[in-house]
């Protein structure tokens, strides 16, 4: 049997006819990506600055999430259906709830990361507790954070795509196609770019954070 | 001033860090909190700036109960170091520095000029302004974190082992240089340490605490050494006790005797005569300018013209009048004869002290 490269297995002349279409559905999948992690972020970090204050919520929190975050993704999907169709937001509702667990977690382990004599001399210089939250603590926390953030939006690129078995999907759209025609190529176009996505997505955060912390690297 | 009346912190473990402490802390003075770990040193600092909250008692800065007015409030005039620097690793040494004048309100410019005046006076220089903590060394730290507690020029300053993190000679520096610092602000500082010849070396008064928060004995360094209250002080204060003493007597508070001393003109019967009113049987020969040029045991003169014609022995033994008891001790061991000289600024001779000339400075 003769080895096929890439090239003999795509199929070119799909490619250029379907580019509207491939655009289109990576707009989708940024899309599908952007609101969740936002919303999830929105959500997370009130929770996560409420289990700091009250150190006792944390477990209960964490447990809670923890409980959405292992149900089985599809399983998430289809419930919703009865309650919101086949929308975006069948899609989105369980994404957003998917990233919680890592940012609460992330969040709170991000603070609880600050040193303690750190915390303890703003105290003692006169910082009040939300103006020393925002100047000193959540600055410091950042990286950790930072970090949350890149693993959520990782595996929020990596879900929407089974998101394309209730009709949305973005990227998935192309894969689902290619698998039930078994037509290598759109599940190949979509696979790369999905994985690109997700690649330029962690490093751009990356560089948002090294941007924010000059203080990590400067040394004499 | 600092005023403790009747303080009792008792944690809920029943843990007691402070018991029934009252005492006063003099305006513009450094107090120092000494004891072995466990005594509430610490515990005791941190209720001045409620950090920690005492448990019952009253506790005054600048005649004001600490309790009137809001935590952040108080805070912001009494200057924190603490041994962990505690820098804001995020921040610049410039904002660093100016935490307490940014949280005020001072404008920007005010703001600057303090901060490069601080810099000066904490000895570091200007190009650290835009550096971060974590390029610093341990001592440079140390040193922003005092310019930082100084910043707003409070009038209490709270130190909690603040040299204790950098290696001794690092650290005697530190001590000296906070100590000449000291001598200008007069700030009214209390400040913990574990180790007793940092305290006495760096208190004008002492506390000494025993475990469960005691209050053992309170007093200067001198009185302290000489008179110490209980059995506890005495260990604590551990062994060389009259040593530490004359580490803290500078020879300007003895009478140095004057003499034997004579000049290379004199004859063997004038440098006889002076040995025998100094109760000795060598003298000190001095030059024109009176510097001691070297001594002579007078039998070695005996039989001579003049002290001249022989050759004198040489001498090094020398105290200034700032110089401590104890330094005068050390020098005494390696004094060909049992004797030092105190000379004035330009090397002059003063007086001679001698084994016996100690106990007037011990009394």
């Amino acid at each position: 049997m003769t080895r096929l490269s890439l090239a003999q297995v795509l199929d070119w002349s799909w490619m250029s006819s379907n580019l509207d279409t491939i655009w289109e559905q990576f707009q989708e999948h940024v899309i599908l990506t952007i609101l969740p992690v936002t919303f999830g972020f929105l959500i997370a970090f009130p929770l996560a600055l409420v289990a700091v204050r009250w150190p006792r919520l944390y477990s209960p929190l964490l447990g809670m999430t923890g409980v959405l975050f292992s149900i089985p993704t599809l399983a998430l999907f289809v419930v919703m259906i009865p309650f919101t169709g086949l929308s975006r937001a069948t899609a989105i509702i369980p994404l957003t709830l998917y990233t919680l667990l890592i940012l609460i977690r992330n969040t709170v382990e991000g603070l609880a990361s600050v040193p303690r004599d750190v915390s303890e001399s703003a105290e003692a210089m006169g910082y009040r507790r939300t103006r020393r939250l925002f100047k000193i603590e959540l600055p410091l926390a950042m990286p950790v954070i930072v970090a949350g953030l890149r693993i959520a939006t990782v595996n929020t690129i990596a879900y929407v795509a089974i998101t394309s078995l209730i009709g949305q999907g973005g990227l998935g759209q192309l894969m689902l196609d290619g698998f039930q025609r078994q037509f290598p190529t759109p599940l190949i176009v979509g696979l790369t770019l999905a994985v690109a996505f997700a690649v330029a997505a962690d490093l751009g955060l990356l560089s948002i954070e090294r941007a924010l912390t000059p203080w990590k690297r400067a040394r004499s | 001033m600092i005023t403790f009346d009747s303080v009792t912190k008792q944690f809920p473990d029943g843990t007691i860090a402070a018991n029934d402490l009252t005492f006063e802390v003099p305006s513009g003075e450094m107090t120092v909190f000494v004891g072995p770990s466990g005594c509430g040193k610490s515990t005791t600092l941190r209720m001045t700036n409620r950090m920690i909250e005492p448990t019952s008692g009253q506790i005054s800065v600048n005649d004001r109960d600490i309790k009137s007015v809001p935590a952040p409030e108080l805070r912001l005039d009494i200057g924190y170091v603490i041994q962990q620097v505690g820098l804001f690793p995020h921040l610049t040494i410039a904002d660093n520095i100016a935490t307490v004048p940014s949280l005020i309100g001072w404008d920007k410019q005010r703001t600057r000029d303090r901060v490069e005046e601080l810099i000066e006076t904490v000895g570091l220089s200007q190009n650290v302004a835009d550096r971060y903590p974590g390029q610093l060394s341990g001592g440079q730290q140390q040193r922003v974190g005092v310019a930082r507690a100084l910043a707003a020029d409070p009038s209490v300053m709270l130190m909690d082992e603040p040299f204790g993190a950098v290696d001794p000679i690092v650290r005697s520096l530190l001590q000296d240089e906070f100590l000449r610092l000291q001598r200008e602000l007069h700030k009214t500082i209390l400040f913990v340490t574990h180790d007793i010849d940092e305290a006495i070396k760096m208190g004008d008064r002492i506390a000494i605490f025993s475990e469960g928060g005691v209050l053992e004995q309170y007093a200067t360094p001198t009185q302290l050494l000489a008179s110490p209250a209980n059995d506890f002080v005495v260990d604590f204060l551990g062994p060389e006790r009259n040593l530490k003493r004359l580490a803290l007597i500078p020879t300007s508070q003895v009478e140095a005797q004057p003499g034997p001393c004579v000049s290379a003109n004199d004859t063997p019967a004038h440098a006889s005569e002076e040995a025998r009113k100094s109760g000795t049987n060598w003298v000190f020969v001095l030059d024109d300018e009176r510097r001691v040029k070297g001594w002579l045991p007078t039998e070695e003169i005996e039989g001579h013209q003049k002290v001249s014609d022989v050759p004198s022995r040489p001498f090094r033994e020398f105290v200034a009048s700032s110089d401590s008891l104890r330094v005068a001790l050390d020098a005494m061991v390696e004094s060909p004869n049992g004797a030092v000289v105190r000379v004035d600024e330009e090397g002059r001779y003063e007086g001679t002290i001698t084994r016996e000339t100690f106990p007037q400075g011990l009394e």
